[in-house]
């Protein structure tokens, strides 16, 4: 039986999850990692993707849009700003908004408008691929 | 002497003023009680960011980022946090003095977040640079993070520099300190040897100063949300103490003018008698 860790993910609203995990999986700035117990101390950036969490034999999944991740061998925290169970996201809206993002970067507006349309799409299959 | 009339007409006033302030005070009650909720779940978030912050500052304290020196410009920035409406006792001007007490107002932009705060300060030859009154109504982080992208942009540009944050912190609901602090270049007070020496090994992914970059944003945003959150709290909690008091107040004067009232009738009642009496004497 691998270790378990003090696993806290606070938003600005509210403490989104608290629990022992054995493994959480989530992308950085710097790339996918995964963090099981007694890891170095610390501290990343958040790079949008899944968050999985996994608890002993269940792994549960939420969309991870911005924030950091604290790293100490026994805690970890996660100060995300936006982050979704998969229950709370709509589907249909989110291929919508992929669609249409898609549809803008094709469409070679304006410079800022690119940069909105990429966060936008990012958020978009983020959103769709915790549901999967 | 005011005639009874007159004493009656004005304990009818008071008693309908009366009646709305008792009203307005159970609605703040009401809202006093949701938004200390809210103001309380965002504090661990405000915490955590807070000690991380703190402990990167700590551990690596002489760090050259932009973030933690003052930037080229004279010029101050100033989020004033106050509320749309009046009628909550002090609530408002006290923040007003605040900041006219401390900042100069011939170098200061203001960043109005509430109505009342941006007309007095407005009054006082403050510069008004922009204005999220609508804000204060329901606050968003989002609200939180558009206000420091901003504030950010103007600062880099070498337009402010130096931010700061003026609000109502919530104490209990009877007391409500007015509070102005320095968002930018941020500063933290020493902390405690044990917790520099658990930190010191923290590596920084890519490295100190990306994360600065990344989290100093995050950081006022969570201290500008959690104002706002603290503000509406205040300002339903001042504006409940001022009902109270005004209805206490409405409550001492109905009963004086009831009294006076009252002698007013029974003198009227004894002067009729005696015409009465005085007039059958003459009679027989």
């Amino acid at each position: 039986m691998a270790d378990v860790f003090k696993l806290k993910v606070v938003t600005p609203e509210r403490v989104f999850y608290e629990g022992d995990a054995a493994m959480v999986e989530l992308s950085t700035s710097e790339g996918d990692i995964g963090v099981y117990a007694n890891h170095i101390p610390m501290t990343a950036i958040v790079a949008p993707g899944v968050l999985k969490i996994h608890e002993g034999s269940d792994v549960r999944k939420a969309a991870l849009h911005a924030g950091f991740i604290q790293v100490l061998p026994e805690e970890i925290t996660i100060m995300a700003e936006v982050i979704e169970w998969p229950d709370e996201i709509d589907v249909k809206r989110a291929e919508e908004a992929r669609i249409r993002a898609e549809r803008r970067l094709k469409e070679h507006s304006a410079e800022s408008d690119v940069l909105r349309a990429k966060l936008a799409l990012k958020r978009a299959l983020t959103r769709l691929s915790a549901k999967q | 002497m005011a005639s009874m009339r007159d004493i009656k007409r004005r304990r009818d006033s008071i008693q309908s003023t009366e009646q709305i302030t008792k009203a307005m005070k159970l609605v703040s009650t009401v809202k006093l009680q949701k938004s200390k909720g809210k103001a309380e779940s965002s504090k661990p978030y405000f915490n955590l960011m807070y000690e991380t912050i703190s402990s990167i500052l700590r551990k690596s304290g002489n760090l050259d980022h932009k973030y933690l020196k003052p930037g080229a410009s004279e010029k101050k920035a100033v989020i004033a946090i106050t509320s749309n409406r009046g009628l909550a006792g002090g609530y408002n001007n006290n923040i007003v003095k605040l900041v006219n007490g401390e900042l100069p107002a011939k170098d200061t932009l203001v960043y109005a977040i509430g109505r009342k705060g941006r007309d007095g300060l407005a009054r006082k030859g403050f510069q008004i640079k922009a204005d999220y009154s609508e804000v204060i109504n329901e606050p968003l982080y989002r609200d939180a993070a558009d206000i420091t992208l901003e504030l950010l942009d103007g600062f880099t540009r070498g337009e402010i520099g130096e931010i700061y944050l003026a609000y109502t912190a919530f104490k209990n609901t009877v007391t409500q300190i007015p509070r102005l602090i320095k968002l930018l270049p941020v500063e933290m007070e020493a902390g405690s040897e044990d917790d520099t020496k658990a930190r010191a090994l923290m590596t920084y992914e890519p490295d100190e100063e990306e994360v600065l970059n990344s989290i100093v944003p995050k950081y006022m945003s969570s201290l500008i949300y959690g104002a706002l959150l603290e503000a509406v709290a205040s300002e339903n909690g001042a504006r409940m103490t001022a009902m109270d008091n005004a209805t206490s107040n409405a409550e001492e004067m109905i009963e004086a003018l009831s009294l006076q009232y009252n002698r007013a009738r029974q003198g009227a009642i004894t002067q009729e008698l005696t015409e009465i009496v005085a007039g059958a004497n003459a009679i027989s």
